[in-house]
């Protein structure tokens, strides 16, 4: 899945069931997290929704690579919007990317706002903490 | 009689639309609405009558404390107490914190509290911290199939004899109406001070305290038609005068040195500082609204709400519905299938119903329903039944979506 792929998708879809099924579908292409891999250290500490991430770096090719799910559909597809838009970045490329920009864009701000408590707002924050120390 | 149906055109905030859809508001639980008589007298209270209370002699401080005091008797005649044994706090949060601080200055290692398995956190974490400050030991009494087990409660009760019972009127997270004048009345004979939780029970069941012979009940005005941020904290006087102060400071003491200070009597001895004055008297414009609905037409058509909305719900294959069904206040938490409770909610606020998703901060609950949250939809007398067919159909059509 590539973003733009994903941004023409979104775009296209008129209202929010629609937004959300596109949205769900996304969810669904992403690989499911093993169970063993479904571990406490690895839950993003969000609210509601439960967030496993992990996150490493290609040394070869110095690119992040992320893994991630969710016990919800909408967040597990919002997750894979963020993996669309972070892997394959180098850090330095990933710490300077506005996750923000990209949602706004997608008329999906609300989803980072605070009070929506499914954790996407932790998600980006802890990733970009984890670019800036593997920079 | 009260038509009920149209009191709901005093609830301006019913008339809303979201996003072009119009408002399902399914939440009375988490808050409940207000009608235009709670947001008038606010409204003018800070446009012609805003003044601190119990500290002026001037004409506007007067008629802020007059009111502010008369709220104080429109709460306690609801409630069929004496004025003196309100005190005005925060919120049944607050309420709660002040009896677990004052109640464990008598309770030490060989004491015992029990509290319900239905418990809002606000009912667990402050008897918690008192267990922990004093040693004593937290009892939880049984549950079967979502619904207290009354005589499994009344055993552990006898067989334990606690020193306090700590439980609520009704579940926020299922509804649950409880058998609390049986347990009281067992609490009696047992000496066991009884405190209950009435966040959820003081709209829709409009408690008689004197009948009920409750030691304390505990109640949050935004819950009840008024303001957030405000509520109270019910006590029979001699109880309540003897515990120790909660919170410090000016407006609650007889007499102050550097070296040490005397208190007023209950409740004045609880209420340090500037009060939500507003909010107060905004709570009794509540009460007065509420006071003109016939209580039995009211729960009448909410039983009626309910059980038309469970019949519908019931006809969707998947669903499970959580609690006691027979004795409930009007709110049906429930889950479909393996659907996580948070796309359910998400996906009928896309229809404009707004319901809770969760575990409704009764997390020790849902553990022993073996779910890790469920959908809340909660009715209040505003709600009817364009508000139930809304919610159906926003619900087929969000269960289309996931199938
Ligand atoms: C049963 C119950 N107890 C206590 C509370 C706490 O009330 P407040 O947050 O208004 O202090 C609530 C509110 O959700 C509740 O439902």
């Amino acid at each position: 899945m590539n973003i733009e792929h994903i941004t023409k998708k979104l775009s296209e879809s008129h209202g929010w069931q629609a937004k959300y099924r596109e949205i769900m579908l996304l969810g669904k292409q992403l690989p499911t997290l093993p169970d063993a891999l479904k571990v406490d250290s690895a839950i993003v500490s969000g609210c509601d929704s439960k967030v496993w991430l992990y996150l490493d770096l290609d040394e070869s090719a110095q690119q992040l690579v992320l893994i991630a799910d969710s016990d919800t559909r909408i967040v597990k597809g919002l997750l894979a919007i963020i993996i669309a838009a972070y892997a394959g970045k180098t850090p330095e490329q990933a710490s300077q990317f506005n996750a923000y920009e990209l949602f706004e864009s997608l008329g999906l701000i609300a989803h980072l706002s605070p009070s929506r408590g499914n954790g996407i707002r932790a998600i980006v924050e802890q990733i970009q903490v984890q670019a800036e120390i593997l920079k | 009689m009260t038509d009920i149906q149209s009191l709901r055109n005093d609830f301006p905030i019913l008339n809303k639309q979201l996003d072009g859809q119009p408002l399902c508001y399914l939440d009375s639980a988490a808050t409940a609405q207000k009608p235009n008589k709670v947001i008038d007298v606010i409204k003018t209270f800070y446009q012609d009558e805003n003044s601190n209370v119990h500290r002026g002699l001037h004409t506007l401080s007067e008629n802020a404390t007059v009111r502010y005091e008369s709220a104080r008797e429109t709460i306690a005649n609801f409630l069929n107490v004496e004025t003196r044994e309100i005190v005005w706090t925060s919120g049944a949060t607050e309420s709660l914190n002040l009896v677990a601080h004052g109640l464990s200055a008598s309770l030490n290692s060989d004491s015992v509290i029990a509290i319900s398995p239905f418990e809002h956190h606000a009912n667990i974490v402050p008897w918690q911290e008192a267990c922990q400050r004093t040693g004593a030991t937290l009892l939880v009494l049984p549950m079967l199939d979502g619904v207290l087990d009354e005589q499994g409660a009344i055993a552990m009760l006898k067989q334990h004899k606690p020193d306090v019972l700590a439980m609520g009127h009704v579940s926020n997270a299922l509804g649950n109406i409880h058998p609390i004048e049986s347990l009281i009345s067992v609490c009696k004979a047992l000496g066991t001070i009884t405190v209950i939780d009435g966040a959820q029970s003081l709209l829709h069941l409009r408690p008689d305290l004197k009948a009920l012979e409750c030691d304390f009940y505990v109640f949050s005005a935004h819950k009840a038609l008024g303001p957030t941020g405000v509520g109270g904290l019910y006590g029979k006087y001699q109880q309540l005068n003897a515990l120790p102060v909660y919170k410090t400071g000016g407006e609650m003491i007889k007499e102050v040195s550097f070296e040490r200070s005397s208190y007023r009597e209950a409740p004045s001895k609880f209420e340090p500082g500037t009060p939500n004055i507003s909010g107060v008297i905004g709570f009794a414009a509540a009460i007065d609204y509420v006071n003109e609905i016939d209580p039995s037409a009211l729960q009448r058509y909410e039983q009626a709400l309910y059980h038309s909305l469970l019949a519908k719900l019931r006809q969707i294959e998947g669903i499970t519905v959580y609690g006691d069904t027979q004795n409930n206040v009007g709110v049906v938490s429930f889950n479909y299938k393996n659907e996580h409770h948070y796309d359910l909610a998400t996906l009928l606020n896309t229809y404009g119903v707004a319901v809770r998703s969760g575990h409704h901060c009764t997390q020790p609950l849902m553990k022993m329903l073996k779910v890790n949250g469920t959908v809340r939809a909660s009715l209040a007398f505003y709600n009817n039944q364009d508000d139930i067919e809304h919610f159906i159909n926003a619900l087929s059509a969000t269960i289309e979506l996931l199938d």
